[in-house]
C-alpha cells in the first residue's frame, strides 16, 4: 500500500493486519476482498477473507462517526466512491467513434482507456485499503466490534446505501455542524495549542481544497496534451515521411508525457485530495471538542442555576461532571491526535514530495535519452 | 470486467527503460529557441553560379503565335484578366519592359527549361546546395487608421550570379506578397508548375493591428504572419524556375514595387477570382478524363489522401497547442496554490519544501509555454502551409486536366470540321472548300499544340511531384528532428529544477 499515512507500521504489526487483497470491478459496483491477519484473539481464525462493498465501508465510517466514545479522536477519512462513469462515457464514445478511425488508432485509444481505467480501479483500491490500514493502526478503533464484524463476517452486512431521507437528515445535520461551527470557531479557546490548531487547521483545510482543485486541473491538461501526442503520433506513421525510429521516439514521449501525468496524479494530486479529507476529519475533530466545551460551559452554567435555586443540585453535579469528564477525555486525546496528524502529514508529504521528484526525474532522463538518440 | 488490485505505484514495469549506458547528452542541441523558430537557409554549398540565364529570353516563334491564336475559353480569363493586370494602371511605370511579355515568354523559356536546363539545374544542385537566403523581420506599422499597414524588411543574403549584390534588402508591404504570387501563379500553375501558396488573408486580425491594439494577441498575429512570409519566401525561392523569374526577383531587389490593387479582397478582380473558381470547379466535376497514365491516376490519389491525412494531424497539433498552453496557466495557478498551501503549513522544513515546489512549478509552467510556441511555430504551421500546397498540387492536376478537354475538344472540332470539308467536296463551293481547307489546317496546328502542351503539361508535373515529395519529406524530417530537440531542451530543464528541488523535499523531517 502507498502511505498516505506516512508511516509503515501496519505491514510489521502483527497482532492484526489487513489489506485488500483482491477487487472485482461489476457494471455498478466494485467487490473487495478484505484480507485479515491476526493474532488476537477475538477472532475465530488467525487469516480470513470477506468480500465488502463500498456501502459497506461507508457504513463503518459513519458508525464511528456517531460513536459518542470516539468523538476525542480523528475518525479516518471515509475513502471516496468508486466512480468510474467518466472512463466508462469515453470508453462508450470511443466505441461509437470505431467507423471514423483506423483499426491501429482504435486499438491504441482503446488501449489507453483500459489503462485508465484500470489506474481508477487501483485508486479506488487504494483508497479503501488506507481507511481500513488506518483503523487497524489506531489504538482504540482496531478493537471496535462493528470492525470486526466488518472484518470477520462472511454474509452480507446488508447495509443499503441512505435513503433520500436518510440523505436529507445528513444534510440538515451537515448545515447544523456548520452554523455551529462558525458559532463555536468564534469562541477563543483557553488552551494556547487548541487556539493554534484552530487557527491552523481552518487555514490549511482551505488552501488544500484550493491546492488539490488545482492540481486536478494542472494533470487533465497534463493528460490532455498526453492524449494529442498519441494522436499525433498515429497520423505522422500513417504519414510514412518519417522512418518508424522517429515516429517510436515520438510515441514514446507520449507514453512518457502520460506516465508523468499519472505519477502526478498519484503523488502529489492523491496526497493533496487525501489530506484535504484528513484536515476535514480533524476540522470536526475540533468541532467536538469545541461543542462538547459549550455543553461543559452550560453546565457549569445549569448547576451554578441549580445551586442558587437550591433545586436538582445532585442532577446538575452529575451532568456537569459528566461534561467535564468528556470535555477533558476529548481534549487529551484530541491532542495527542493532533500532533500525530501533524507527523503524519509531514511524514506523508515528504514522501510523496521525494518520489514525486524522484519519479519527474526519471522520466525527463528517459525522456531526454530518446529524443537524443533520434538524431 | 475483473481486474486484480495488487500493483505497487506504476513503476514502470510494463516500460521498456533504455540503457543508461549511453552518454545522455552527447552534445548540447542548438541553443534554446526561446521564442519562434525560422527555418534555416539550407547549408551554404559550392555552388555558385545558377544555369546561364540567356536562355531566359530566346524566342520560341511557334509558340508565341500559337498562344496569340488561342480562342478565350473558361481556363484562361483568370489569366488574361492578371496579364493585363501585370503593371496596374494606377502606378508609376517603374516597372521593366520584361513584366509586360513576362506571361507569352513564360510559357517559352519555360520549355527551354524543361527540355534542357531543368535537368541542367537539378545536376548542378544535386546535394541540396542551395546559396540564398531571405528573412523576413521587422514590422512595423505605416500610416494610421483603417489605412494603416505593416511594413516588412524582406532581406537576401545569396552568393548567387542572378543576384547583383549579395545582401540587400527592400520593404514589402503584405499585397506585395499576395501581388507576387498571383504574378506567378497566373504564369506557371496552367502549365504544370507549382507554386506555392501565399499567406492566407486575415481580415479579423489586420483589423486590431490597424486599430492599433498593442496587445499580445496582434503581437502574435504580426508574428505568425512574418514567420508565414518568411517560409513563403524561402518555398518560392527553392523552386529553381521560380527562382529566377523577373518577378521574383523584382521582389527581392528592387527598392519600389507597384502596388498590387487586385489582391484586395472585395476588388472587383478579387470577385471575379471566386466567380473564376466556381465556374472551375463545376468544370471539374463534369470532365471525365481518360486517364491512360497510372501514374497520375495513382498520384492524385495520393495526394488525396495526403490532404486528409495531413487536415487531422493539423488539427491534433492545434489541439496540443491549446492544451498546452492550458497546461501551463493551470501549472501557474497551481504554483501560486502550492506556495499558499507552505506558508500555512507550520511545519518549517514542509513549508519550505512546498515553496521550493511552488517556485519549481512556477518554472515549469514557462517551460509548457516555450513548448506551445515551438509546437505551434515548427509544427503547426508547417502543416498549415503543407495543407495549402497540397491544395496548389492538386490545382495542378486540375489543369492538366483541362489542357486535356482543350485538346480533346480540338479534335473533336477538327473531326466535325474534315466531316464537314468532306460533304463540301460533293457540293460546287470552290471557296467554302478552300475555307475548310484552311480551318482544318489550323485545327490541325491546334491540336497538334494541344497534344504537346498535354505531354508538356504531364512531364513538368512528374517533375514537380517528384520534387514535391522529396522537399515534403525533407521539411518534415528536419521539422521533426527539430521538435525532438526543442523536447531535450525541456527535458534538460526539467532536469535541473527537479534535481534542485529533490535535496529540498528530503530535508523534511
Amino acid at each position: 500500500v502507498w502511505c498516505m499515512m506516512g508511516y509503515v507500521c501496519l505491514c510489521t504489526d502483527a497482532t492484526l493486519q489487513v489489506d485488500i487483497s483482491d477487487a472485482l470491478s461489476e457494471r455498478d459496483k466494485v467487490k473487495f476482498t478484505v484480507h485479515t491477519k491476526s493474532t488476537l484473539p477475538n477472532f475465530k481464525q488467525n487469516e480470513f477473507s470477506v468480500v465488502r462493498q463500498h456501502e459497506e465501508f461507508i457504513w463503518l465510517h459513519d458508525s464511528f462517526v456517531e460513536n459518542e466514545d470516539y468523538a476525542g479522536y480523528i475518525i479516518p477519512p471515509a475513502p471516496p466512491r468508486p466512480d468510474f462513469d467518466a472512463s466508462r462515457e469515453k470508453l462508450q464514445k470511443l466505441g461509437e467513434g470505431e467507423g471514423s478511425m483506423t483499426k491501429e488508432e482504435f486499438t491504441k485509444m482503446k488501449q489507453e482507456l483500459e489503462a485508465e481505467y484500470l489506474a481508477i480501479f487501483k485508486k479506488t483500491v487504494a483508497m479503501h485499503e488506507v481507511f481500513l490500514c488506518r483503523v487497524a493502526a489506531h489504538p482504540v478503533l482496531r478493537k471496535d466490534l462493528n470492525f470486526h464484524v466488518f472484518l470477520e463476517y462472511n454474509q452480507d452486512l446488508s447495509v443499503r446505501g441512505k435513503n433520500k431521507k436518510e440523505k436529507l437528515e445528513d444534510f440538515f445535520k451537515n448545515v447544523v455542524k456548520s452554523a455551529d461551527g462558525v458559532l463555536v470557531a468564534g469562541v477563543k479557546d483557553v488552551d494556547d495549542f487548541f487556539e493554534h490548531e484552530k487557527t491552523f487547521l481552518l487555514e490549511y483545510h482551505n488552501r488544500v481544497k484550493d491546492a488539490s482543485a488545482k492540481s486536478d486541473r494542472m494533470i487533465r491538461s497534463h493528460k490532455n496534451a498526453a492524449d494529442d501526442i498519441n494522436r499525433i503520433a498515429s497520423s505522422l506513421y500513417s504519414l510514412g515521411t518519417q522512418d518508424s525510429t522517429d515516429v517510436c521516439k515520438y510515441e514514446h514521449t507520449h507514453k512518457i508525457e502520460a506516465r508523468v501525468a499519472a505519477d502526478e496524479d498519484l503523488k502529489l494530486a492523491d496526497l493533496l485530495k487525501y489530506y484535504l479529507r484528513e484536515s476535514q476529519a480533524a476540522k470536526d475533530l475540533l468541532y467536538r471538542r469545541s461543542r462538547s466545551l459549550v455543553d461543559y460551559e452550560n453546565a457549569n452554567k445549569a448547576l451554578d442555576k441549580a445551586r442558587a435555586k437550591n433545586r436538582d443540585v445532585l442532577q446538575a453535579e452529575t451532568s456537569q461532571q459528566l461534561c467535564c469528564h468528556k470535555f477533558e477525555k476529548i481534549s487529551e486525546s484530541a491532542k495527542q491526535e493532533l500532533i500525530d496528524f501533524k507527523t503524519r502529514r509531514v511524514a506523508a508529504f515528504r514522501k510523496n514530495l521525494v518520489e514525486l521528484a524522484e519519479l519527474e526525474l526519471k522520466h525527463a532522463k528517459v525522456k531526454g535519452l530518446v529524443t537524443v538518440r533520434s538524431r | 470486467m475483473a481486474d486484480t488490485a495488487r500493483d505497487p505505484p506504476p513503476e514502470s514495469t510494463d516500460f521498456q527503460e533504455l540503457e543508461d549506458g549511453e552518454d545522455l547528452f552527447p552534445e548540447p542541441a542548438a541553443t534554446q529557441e526561446s521564442g519562434p523558430a525560422s527555418l534555416p537557409a539550407e547549408d551554404i554549398s559550392t555552388n555558385s553560379n545558377g544555369p546561364k540565364q540567356d536562355s531566359l529570353f530566346d524566342d520560341d516563334p511557334e509558340d508565341l503565335f500559337a498562344e496569340a491564336t488561342e480562342e478565350v475559353s473558361l481556363d484562361s480569363p483568370e489569366r488574361d484578366v492578371l496579364l493585363s493586370d501585370g503593371p496596374s494602371p494606377a502606378i508609376t511605370p517603374i516597372t521593366p519592359p520584361t513584366s509586360v511579355i513576362t506571361p507569352r515568354i513564360g510559357l517559352a523559356h519555360d520549355d527551354m527549361f524543361t527540355h534542357s536546363s531543368f535537368d541542367e539545374i537539378e545536376e548542378e544542385e544535386g546535394g541540396d546546395s542551395f546559396d540564398i537566403h531571405i528573412a523576413v523581420s521587422d514590422p512595423e506599422k505605416v500610416g494610421d487608421g483603417m489605412n494603416a499597414y505593416m511594413a516588412y524588411k524582406v532581406t537576401t543574403k545569396t552568393s548567387l550570379s542572378l543576384f547583383k549584390t549579395d545582401e540587400f534588402s527592400v520593404k514589402r508591404r503584405f499585397s506585395d506578397f499576395l501581388g507576387l504570387h498571383s504574378k506567378l501563379a497566373s504564369k506557371y500553375l496552367h502549365i504544370g508548375y507549382i507554386v506555392p501558396p501565399a499567406p492566407e488573408k486575415s481580415i479579423v486580425g489586420m483589423t486590431k493591428v490597424k486599430v492599433g491594439k498593442e496587445d499580445q494577441s496582434s503581437n502574435e498575429f504580426v508574428e505568425k504572419r512574418r514567420s508565414a512570409l518568411e517560409r513563403y519566401l524561402m518555398r518560392t525561392v527553392k523552386h529553381p524556375i521560380l527562382l529566377k523569374d523577373p518577378d521574383v526577383l523584382q521582389f527581392l531587389e528592387s527598392s519600389e514595387l507597384p502596388r498590387a490593387v487586385s489582391t484586395q479582397a472585395l476588388s472587383s478582380a478579387g470577385l471575379l477570382r471566386m466567380v473564376n473558381k466556381a465556374a472551375d470547379a463545376v468544370n471539374k466535376m463534369t470532365i471525365k478524363m481518360n486517364e491512360s497514365d497510372a501514374w497520375f491516376e495513382e498520384k492524385q490519389q495520393h495526394f488525396e489522401n495526403l490532404d486528409v491525412q495531413l487536415r487531422k494531424l493539423h488539427a491534433s497539433v492545434e489541439s496540443l497547442v491549446c492544451h498546452r498552453k492550458e497546461l501551463s496557466v493551470n501549472t501557474a495557478q497551481f504554483a501560486k496554490s502550492a506556495a499558499m498551501l507552505g506558508n500555512s503549513e507550520d511545519h518549517t522544513a514542509l513549508s519550505r519544501a512546498l515553496s521550493q515546489l511552488a517556485e519549481v512549478e512556477e518554472k515549469i509552467d514557462q517551460l509548457h509555454q516555450d513548448q506551445a510556441n515551438a509546437d505551434f511555430y515548427l509544427f503547426s504551421e508547417l502543416l498549415g502551409d503543407y495543407v495549402r500546397l497540397i491544395t496548389a498540387v492538386k490545382g495542378v492536376f486540375d489543369h492538366r486536366m483541362k489542357t486535356w478537354q482543350k485538346w480533346q475538344d480540338s479534335q473533336l472540332l477538327l473531326q466535325k470540321k474534315r466531316e464537314a470539308e468532306a460533304k463540301l467536296q460533293f457540293t460546287n463551293k470552290p471557296d467554302k472548300l478552300q475555307q475548310a481547307k484552311d480551318e482544318i489546317k489550323e485545327l490541325e496546328g491546334k491540336v497538334q499544340q494541344g497534344e504537346r502542351d498535354f505531354e508538356q503539361i504531364s512531364k513538368t508535373i512528374r517533375k514537380e511531384v517528384s520534387r514535391f515529395e522529396k522537399e515534403r519529406v525533407k521539411d518534415f524530417k528536419t521539422i521533426i528532428i527539430k521538435y525532438l530537440e526543442s523536447l531535450v531542451q525541456t527535458q534538460q530543464q526539467l532536469i535541473k529544477y527537479w534535481e534542485a528541488f529533490l535535496p529540498e523535499a528530503k530535508a523534511i523531517s
